[in-house]
């Protein structure tokens, strides 16, 4: 449900870029995701299909890159890509796991006409 | 053409936010953003938590909710400034919401803000208030597996009130599965076992809430 809260402030992101660039058209929108963020792709391009009506982004396509939840173990510094449910250490079976990625939310690109 | 960006979406709450944290600062408030499922406990654990430091803190609240004034209400009967928020259909609370509700408290005379926020666990772990804390109250009927299922809620937080440990002699909820979990997605998580009903465990949580407000 938060997509769409999400989807005005990428918009308004991009809007701004576009703006500053003189740009007539807002064509794609490259996005970076974090896994854990659980924003919806779907949802997001629902929104942006709304939100865009009327502006030079309107009709512009989403694209997002999706990174995992990556993690480092504490005990010996091994890094790794955290599952879904038990975040334990494959190398030392350690318990206590930093998360390094997965809460990205960033709009990386726009390409423009 | 292609141009480059790399901008955070969240950019822009989080410089509200910057501004509520100056704010607050200024007046020497301390602020903890409290979330949880719709149910957990989150107004009871207020309204436990100004009781418990009654005489000892001035506290002011801020409601969330998606409708209603009910929750201000109860918090009000305590003799405690509050202001409710309605986000009419949005799922958290947002750092302008939360500035307008500060201009509208009594800041120069509160210690402690509680805002309680709206009924949900996944996304007010991305919105950042201007708070100075996290919390997380989980309940024991709920379940045990939560941990699991909203990891970045469990990672983000700094304590996590485990609330109706009175009921633990009547639900299925392995308490030492719960707490080894919570440790493993958030190493540095404080957790309180507390139940709202019998008033147990609300000490330890309200004297630990004093600690961090001196730590600041």
């Amino acid at each position: 449900m938060h997509e769409l809260s999400i989807t005005q402030s990428m918009l308004e992101i991009v809007l701004k870029q576009a703006e500053k660039a003189k740009s007539k058209k807002v064509t794609k929108i490259n996005l970076i995701i974090g896994e854990m963020t659980g924003v919806v792709s779907d949802s997001v391009q629902f929104y942006l299909d709304i939100l865009t009506k009327d502006t030079i982004a309107e009709g512009a396509q989403v694209s997002f890159t999706l990174v995992p939840s990556q993690g480092k173990c504490r005990q010996c510094n091994q890094a790794f890509t955290l599952p879904e449910f038990d975040w334990t250490c494959p190398n030392c079976q350690g318990k206590i796991i930093d998360v390094t990625s997965g809460k990205e939310l960033f709009v990386e690109s726009i390409e423009v006409e | 053409m292609e141009i480059k960006v790399l901008k955070d979406i969240l950019g822009a709450n989080d410089q509200i936010a910057a501004k509520n944290r100056e704010l607050m600062a200024k007046h020497e408030v301390f602020a903890v953003n409290i979330m949880a499922s719709p149910g957990a406990g989150k107004t009871s654990v207020v309204l436990q938590t100004i009781r418990a430091l009654k005489g000892k803190t001035r506290i002011g609240v801020i409601e969330g909710d998606i409708a209603s004034s009910i929750d201000a209400e109860t918090v009000a009967k305590e003799g405690v400034p509050v202001v409710q928020i309605n986000t009419g259909g949005e799922c958290h609370l947002e750092s302008f919401q939360i500035q307008n509700a500060l201009n509208n408290l009594p800041l120069p005379d509160i210690d402690l803000m509680l805002i309680e926020n709206v009924g949900n666990l996944v996304c007010p772990a991305e919105f950042s208030i201007g708070e100075d804390l996290k919390v997380l109250i989980a309940s024991v009927p709920e379940g045990d597996d939560k941990p699991y299922k909203y990891p970045l809620m469990f990672n983000t937080v700094d304590a996590i009130v485990l609330n109706k440990i009175d009921l633990l002699p009547y639900v299925k909820f392995d308490l030492d599965g719960f707490t080894k979990t919570v440790k493993t997605i958030n190493p540095k998580v404080e957790l309180f076992k507390v139940s709202c009903t019998t008033g147990e465990g609300i000490q330890p949580w309200a004297k630990w809430l004093q600690a961090q407000m001196k730590r600041k």
